[in-house]
C-alpha cells in the first residue's frame, strides 16, 4: 500500500486545522457584511509572531496568543481603513495580504530554523494507542480540539443567540440595522478583529505546531484557500468542517503521493489543491438559488450613514 | 382637552447648504392621529428621524408625557415607547418574520413564545403574518404588516407612520385604517406621515403641514378643504397637466405572452403579459411596487432579453435585441432607480447623457464618443427640462431627485421616441418637477408617440392616462379607459387581475 | 468628533494630491520602520529614493534599471486597471506573467538554434497567448458559473508556479545545462533576445510597449465608447446594463487584455533581463503592480508615474540591501504601506472631513 490511510486521516486532521481556524474567523466576517481578501497576510503575521514568540518565551500557550494579538492588530488597520475611512474592501484586503507578507518577512528575519518547544497532545498515550481511532480522534494537540468547537461556537452564537442575530441583519442590509439602531460600524469592526485573531491563531498554528519552523512566505496561498472555503461552505459553519477536512485531505494526500512517486507528474500534483479548490469553487457558484439565499447581501459594500 | 403626550418646541436641524427643520413646533395628545404633511424635501423625515433618536437636532427640544426626552439611539426612543414604522430600510430580507421583529424589540421573548405573541396580535389587529415565512417573499403590504407588528408588540404610546400607504392598494388601506382607527380608540398616539390629502382628511384628527423646514399651518383636517391644504403645503396653486385628446393612431408596441422568471432571488416572475400601445396614446399601468414593475420595465428596455416575437415595435419583433438596438428602432425606457440605474451617480450629466443617447442623437463616431456634441446634448436637456444644474460637468448625485429626474425623462423624450416607458416617473419629486414631468410625458404623446407610464401613485396614473390597468403579482389586468373609473374599481383591479382570463385567452395557465 | 461628510463631486486637487501625500507619509512611516530596524531613518530614505538615481557610484548602473523594472509593471498594471474600473479583479497577472513568459519562452527554443528575425516577435505573441488563455480560465468560469475572479486568478498564481517549477527542472531544462535548473539563455542568443533598443538606457521592447499600452489606454478610456463602458460598469453595473453593456463580454475582454499584457510582460523580462526561465525568474511585478495600478489611481499616465516610482523603490531597495544590509522584503512592507495610505487618503476624493458640533442632549 502506497499510503497509509491511518496517517493520512492524522495527517489530514493536522493541515486542515489552520485553513479551519482562518475559515471560520473570515465566515463570521463576512456574515456581517465585509470581505476581508487579506487573510493570507493577516495568517502569515500570525505564523511569524507565534513563532518568535515560541522561540523568546518558549511558550507554546503564549506563542499562540502572540499569533491571535499579531492577527488581530493587522486586520485592525482593515478596520479602520474600510470601516471609518471608505476604503474599497477589495483594495484594501489586498494591500493587508501584501502588506503581511513584507512585514512577516522582515520580522523573521534571522529566526528561522530555531527549535520550538514541542507541542503536547492532550489526551493520555493509552488513548491514543487504541487501534484506528486512538491517533485519529485522540492524538492531537488541544488546538486542533479549540478550532472545532470554535466552529460549533461560532455555529451557536449565529444561530441561537441575538447577538448572531444583530450580525447577520448588519450583513444582510446595513441601512435596516441603522434605521433600527444598530452600531452598524461597531459590530463590523469587532467581527474584523475576530477574523483577524482567528487567522493569525492559524498562522501561528502552521507554523509552532504543524511545521515547528519559520518560512518565508510559509502560508503559500492557505489565506486564499480559507477564503475559498468560506464559499464551498455557503456561509455556514459546519460545511466549514467538510470543507476544510476534504481540502486537508487533498494536500495531505498529495505529499504522500510525491513520496511515493507513482509517476503523476509532480506539477501536477503541487498544483493540486489549488486546480481542486478552484473546481469546487466553480461547481458550487453555478448552484444559483443555494448561494444567493447564504451570501450577505451587503457583503463587500461600503456602508455610510448619511445621517 | 387633555395635555400633550408628545411636543416639540423649536427644533432646528441644518444640513450643509439647507435647513431640514427650522424652529418646528408642534404637539400630539394622547389618542389622536396627527398628520404631519408636507411635499418631498419640506423635512418630514428628518423630523421623525429626530423623534426616532436617528437625528439628534441643532436646536430645540421635545418632551414627551410632560419630561424632556432627547432619545440618543433609536433603542432610547423605543424605551421610552415610541416606535416607528418606516417607509423603506428596516427589514431584511433573508432573515424570518419573527427574527425582523426580534430585531426592533429591546428584550424580545424566547423564539417559540415570540412566534406566538406575533400570531395572537396580528390576528387581533386584523393583520395576519406567519412568523416564520421569510421576509423577502412576503408582498410590500406584508411587510408593512410585519413592521406594524413590530410596533405593536411593543405596547409604544406614540406610532410613527412614514408614508405607509404609499405600497398598498386601496383596499389595504382601508384594513390599515381600521387597524389605526382601532389603536386610537386604545389610546396610542399616531404621527401620520404623508403628503395625500384625501387620506388626511379621511383619517386624521389633527395636522402640522411642513413647507421647507417650517411648519406654515396646523389645522383640523375635516374642517379643511383639499385644495386649501394643497396650497399651504405647495405655497402655491398648480396647474393641472392638459393636453388635445386625439383619436388613437396604430399600433407602436404590442406586447403578448411575456414571461420571465426574475433573476434575484426575491424577484417578482412576469406571466404572460399581453398588451398594446397606440400612437399618441398614454397607457397607465398601476400596482402597488414589488408585482413586478422592475421587471416589466427591464423586458421592456432589453436588459432581460425574451423570445423575439413576444415584444413587436411596429410589427418587428425586438424581444432577443439588446437595449441600444431597441433604441435604434424607437424604443426607450427611463427606469425608476435614478442613481445607479437611470444614471451613473458619480459621472458628470455630459457622461450621463451619452449613456442611452449614442445611438440616436450619434453622439459617436467609430466607437469614439464625441464629447463636443455630448456636452451640446446635455445642455439641450438641461434648458429644455429646466434642469437646476450649476452646468453639464457636475456629478449626478449633486442634483436632488426632482432635477435629475428631469434631467432623465429629458434624455429620453429630447431623443423623439417612438414608444417610452417610464417606471415612477415622480417618485420623489418636488410637486412642481412632478407636474413638468407629467406635462412632457403628455406632450410627447400628442406629438405622436406612444407612452408608458408605470406607477404607483394612481392619482398620477387616472390623471394623465388614456388606458388603466394594473400589475399584480406579475399579471397584468386588462386595460380599461382612465376616464371614469372609479378609485373602488381601481382597487379591484390592484387586488387581483380578476378578468384577465377574458382579455387573454391566449395566455391561459 | 470628526464626520465624513460626501461630496457632491469628487474633488480633483485631492485625486492628485492624495497619491503625493501618501508618497510623503509612506517615507515617514518607512524612516520609523528603518529606525526601529536598528537605521539611520534619513540615510535609509536617501538610499532608496536618491541613490539610484544620483549616487556618484551606483547611479550609472541603476538609472537605466528604473526602466527595466518599470516597464513590466506600468505593463501589467494598464491592464489591471483596465479591469479594476469596471469592477473585475484580476489580482493573479502573476500567473498570467509566468505562462506567457513560459509560452513565449518554450515558442523561441522550440526553434532553437534558428536566429530568424521573426522568432522575437512570434515569441512576443506567443507570449502574449500565454497570459491570455491564462486570464480566460477565471474569465469563463465568472461568465458561466459566476465564480468569484478574486480566488480563481489568485489560485492559478499557485498552478502556474507549479508549472514553472516544471518546466524549468524539467521540460524546458537547457540541455547543456549539466543538470543545472534553468533553460537555455534567450537573452544570449540572436533571434530570442529582447535587448536594449538604446544602449544604456535600459529601454528594451517591453517598455517600448508599456509606452504604447499607456497611450492606448489613456484615449480608451477618454475617447472610446469601450472605455466609457468600462467605467460606467465599474461606477453602477446596472446602468451600464440598461446603457447596453455585456457584463459578460466586458468580463472576458478586461481579464484578456490584462492577461496578455502581463503575459507579454513576462515574455519580455524572461528573454531579456531575465534571460532564461529559472524556478523563480519571476520577482513578484503581477503583485506590485496591483499596487501601481492603485497609486496611480487607475489612470494611464498616473500609473505611468506610480510605476516608475515603484520602481524606484525596487533599486533603491537593493541598494538598501547592499549599503545598510536591509532585509529584502522590508521594500514589500514598505510599497503595502505606501498603499495603505493612500487608500486612507482616498477618502479625502470623496468626503470632506467635518468637526461635528457635538450637541448636548
Amino acid at each position: 500500500m502506497i499510503v497509509d490511510p491511518i496517517s493520512l486521516m492524522v495527517a489530514l486532521i493536522v493541515v486542515s486545522t489552520p485553513l479551519l481556524l482562518a475559515a471560520i474567523g473570515e465566515l463570521v466576517v463576512e456574515k456581517s457584511g465585509v470581505l476581508n481578501l487579506g487573510v493570507e497576510g493577516m495568517m502569515i503575521i500570525g505564523a511569524v509572531t507565534g513563532y518568535i514568540a515560541a522561540v523568546e518565551t518558549g511558550s507554546v500557550t503564549l506563542a499562540f496568543v502572540a499569533g491571535m494579538i499579531g492577527g488581530l492588530l493587522l486586520s485592525s488597520i482593515f478596520a479602520v481603513l474600510t470601516q471609518l475611512l471608505l476604503s474599497n474592501q477589495v483594495a484594501t484586503g489586498l494591500a493587508l495580504t501584501l502588506f503581511g507578507l513584507g512585514l512577516s518577512a522582515l520580522l523573521g528575519v534571522g529566526y528561522g530554523g530555531t527549535p520550538m518547544p514541542p507541542v503536547r497532545d492532550i489526551f493520555p498515550q493509552v488513548m491514543q494507542d487504541i487501534p484506528v481511532i486512538g491517533p485519529i480522534l485522540f492524538g492531537h494537540s488541544a488546538m486542533i480540539y479549540l478550532a472545532v468547537l470554535l466552529v460549533a461556537a461560532v455555529w451557536y452564537v449565529l444561530t441561537h443567540t441575538r447577538a448572531g442575530l444583530v450580525l447577520r441583519a448588519v450583513g444582510e442590509s446595513h441601512e435596516a440595522a441603522h434605521a433600527l439602531g444598530y452600531k452598524v460600524i461597531r459590530i463590523r469592526m469587532l467581527a474584523i478583529l475576530f477574523g483577524g485573531a482567528c487567522a493569525g491563531l492559524s498562522g501561528a498554528f502552521l507554523s509552532v505546531a504543524r511545521v515547528q519552523n519559520w518560512i518565508d512566505g510559509m502560508t503559500a496561498g492557505a489565506g486564499w484557500i480559507a477564503l475559498a472555503l468560506v464559499v464551498f461552505a455557503s456561509w455556514k459553519p459546519w460545511r466549514l468542517l467538510i470543507g476544510a477536512y476534504l481540502f486537508g485531505g487533498i494536500a495531505a494526500l498529495q505529499l504522500r503521493l510525491q513520496a511515493a512517486e507513482i509517476g503523476v507528474p509532480v506539477a501536477l500534483l503541487d498544483a493540486s489543491p489549488y486546480l481542486i479548490t478552484i473546481l469546487v469553487l466553480a461547481v458550487i457558484s453555478s448552484d444559483k438559488s443555494r448561494l444567493a439565499m447564504n451570501a450577505p447581501a451587503a457583503l463587500g459594500k461600503v456602508f455610510h450613514a448619511s445621517s | 382637552m387633555t395635555s400633550p403626550l408628545f411636543e416639540t418646541i423649536g427644533l432646528t436641524k441644518a444640513y450643509p447648504g439647507v435647513v431640514a427643520n427650522d424652529d418646528v413646533s408642534f404637539a400630539i395628545r394622547p389618542g389622536e392621529i396627527h398628520a404631519l404633511l408636507g411635499e418631498n424635501g419640506a423635512g418630514k423625515s428628518t423630523l421623525v428621524k429626530t423623534i426616532y433618536g436617528l437625528v439628534k437636532p441643532d436646536a430645540g427640544e421635545m418632551l414627551f408625557k410632560g419630561t424632556v426626552y432627547a432619545p440618543s439611539e433609536p433603542r432610547a426612543a423605543r424605551a421610552a415607547g415610541v416606535a416607528m414604522v418606516f417607509q423603506h430600510f428596516s427589514l431584511f430580507e433573508a432573515l424570518s418574520v419573527a427574527e425582523n421583529i426580534a430585531l426592533g424589540m429591546e428584550n424580545p421573548p424566547k423564539p417559540r413564545d415570540l412566534a406566538a405573541r406575533i400570531t395572537e396580535v396580528s390576528a387581533q389587529y386584523g393583520l395576519p403574518l406567519d412568523p416564520d415565512r421569510l421576509v423577502g417573499d412576503l408582498s410590500a403590504g406584508e411587510r408593512q404588516r410585519v413592521e406594524i407588528i413590530r410596533c405593536l408588540l411593543q405596547d409604544p404610546k406614540l406610532l410613527i407612520m412614514d408614508e405607509p400607504t404609499s405600497v398598498l392598494t386601496p383596499q389595504e388601506v382601508e384594513i390599515l385604517f381600521h387597524t389605526l382607527r382601532k389603536l386610537r380608540d386604545e389610546g396610542t398616539a399616531i404621527l401620520y406621515i404623508s403628503h395625500k390629502l384625501d387620506e388626511i382628511r379621511a383619517l386624521c384628527d389633527e395636522a402640522t403641514i411642513l413647507r421647507l423646514g417650517k411648519v406654515v399651518a396646523t389645522c383640523t383636517p375635516r374642517e379643511v378643504s383639499a385644495a386649501e391644504m394643497a396650497e399651504l403645503m405647495v405655497g402655491k396653486s398648480l396647474s393641472r397637466p392638459a393636453r388635445d385628446a386625439g383619436a388613437p393612431g396604430e399600433v407602436l408596441l404590442h406586447v403578448g405572452g411575456l414571461s420571465v422568471t426574475p433573476a434575484s432571488p426575491f424577484g417578482t416572475p412576469l406571466r404572460h403579459i399581453g398588451f398594446e400601445v397606440r400612437a399618441g396614446e398614454v397607457l397607465g399601468i398601476g400596482g402597488v411596487a414589488g408585482n413586478g414593475q422592475d421587471e416589466l420595465l427591464a423586458a421592456l428596455s432589453g436588459e432581460t432579453r425574451v423570445p423575439p416575437r413576444t415584444i413587436l415595435l411596429s410589427d418587428t419583433p425586438v424581444g432577443a435585441m439588446g437595449p441600444n438596438k431597441r433604441r435604434a428602432l424607437g424604443l426607450l425606457c427611463a427606469p425608476e432607480e435614478r442613481l445607479g440605474h437611470a444614471a451613473a451617480p458619480d459621472m458628470t450629466l455630459t457622461e450621463n447623457a451619452v449613456l442611452t443617447a449614442r445611438v440616436r442623437q450619434q453622439l459617436d463616431r467609430h466607437g469614439f464618443v464625441d464629447w463636443g456634441s455630448t456636452r451640446d446634448y446635455a445642455a439641450k436637456i438641461i434648458e429644455r427640462f429646466d434642469v437646476r444644474t450649476p452646468g453639464t460637468e457636475v456629478a449626478a448625485r449633486a442634483l436632488s431627485g426632482g432635477n435629475l429626474q428631469k434631467f432623465v425623462i429629458g434624455r429620453e423624450v429630447l431623443q423623439n421616441p417612438k414608444v417610452l416607458v417610464v417606471n415612477q416617473p415622480t417618485w420623489g419629486v418636488d410637486a412642481s418637477a412632478a407636474a413638468a414631468i407629467r406635462q412632457a410625458l403628455l406632450d410627447l404623446a400628442t406629438g405622436g408617440a406612444a407612452v408608458i407610464v408605470i406607477s404607483q401613485d394612481l392619482d398620477e396614473l387616472l390623471e394623465i392616462s388614456d388606458r388603466f390597468c394594473a400589475l399584480n403579482e406579475g399579471r397584468l389586468s386588462a386595460p380599461r379607459p382612465a376616464r371614469g373609473l372609479s378609485m373602488e374599481e381601481v382597487g379591484l383591479m390592484l387586488g387581483g387581475a380578476h378578468d384577465m382570463h377574458e382579455a387573454q385567452p391566449e395566455a391561459a395557465e | 468628533m470628526i464626520r465624513l461628510e460626501k461630496r457632491p463631486t469628487p474633488s480633483r486637487a485631492w485625486n492628485i494630491g492624495a497619491p503625493i501625500l501618501a508618497v510623503v507619509l509612506t517615507m515617514i512611516a518607512g524612516g520609523v520602520m528603518f529606525a526601529l530596524l536598528g537605521q539611520d531613518p534619513v540615510e535609509a530614505i536617501r538610499v532608496i529614493f536618491w541613490d539610484p538615481l544620483f549616487h556618484e557610484r551606483f547611479a550609472a548602473f541603476s538609472r537605466p534599471q528604473l526602466l527595466v523594472k518599470a516597464g513590466p509593471l506600468i505593463l501589467i498594471a494598464i491592464g489591471l486597471a483596465l479591469g479594476f474600473r469596471a469592477g473585475i479583479w484580476n489580482i493573479g497577472a502573476e500567473g498570467q506573467y509566468i505562462m506567457g513568459a513560459l509560452f513565449g519562452a518554450a515558442f523561441g527554443l522550440a526553434l532553437y538554434p534558428s536566429e530568424s528575425p521573426l522568432i522575437f516577435p512570434a515569441m512576443v505573441i506567443a507570449g502574449a497567448l500565454g497570459g491570455w488563455a491564462w486570464a480566460m480560465i477565471p474569465a469563463i468560469l465568472k461568465t458561466r458559473f459566476r465564480t468569484n475572479e478574486i480566488l480563481v486568478s489568485l489560485l492559478l498564481v499557485y498552478v502556474a508556479e507549479a508549472i514553472l517549477a516544471s518546466a524549468a527542472t524539467g521540460w524546458l531544462r537547457n540541455p547543456e545545462g549539466m543538470g543545472f535548473p534553468g533553460s537555455r539563455d534567450l537573452a544570449r542568443h540572436p533571434g530570442t533576445d529582447n535587448p536594449e533598443v538604446i544602449a544604456g538606457t535600459g529601454m528594451h521592447w517591453g517598455v517600448i510597449t508599456a509606452f504604447i499600452a499607456v497611450i492606448a489606454a489613456y484615449v480608451l478610456l477618454n475617447r472610446h465608447v469601450l472605455g466609457y463602458q468600462i467605467k460606467l460598469a465599474g461606477q453602477a453595473p446596472r446602468a451600464a446594463r440598461f446603457a447596453g453593456v455585456n457584463p459578460g463580454r466586458l468580463v472576458i475582454l478586461c481579464l484578456g487584455i490584462s492577461g496578455v499584457l502581463a503575459g507579454m510582460a513576462g515574455l519580455f523580462e524572461v528573454s531579456g533581463p531575465a534571460g532564461q526561465i529559472t524556478i523563480d525568474f519571476n520577482v513578484g511585478y503581477g503583485f506590485t503592480a496591483i499596487i501601481v495600478a492603485f497609486l496611480g489611481r487607475l489612470h494611464p499616465i498616473g500609473i505611468l508615474l506610480a510605476g516608475l516610482l515603484m520602481a524606484l523603490t525596487y533599486i533603491g531597495g537593493e541598494l538598501a540591501q547592499l549599503m545598510l544590509g536591509v532585509p529584502a522584503s522590508a521594500i514589500q512592507a514598505f510599497q503595502g504601506m505606501l498603499l495603505f495610505f493612500l487608500l486612507a487618503l482616498d477618502v479625502l476624493a470623496n468626503y470632506r472631513i467635518k468637526r461635528a458640533r457635538e450637541v448636548v442632549a
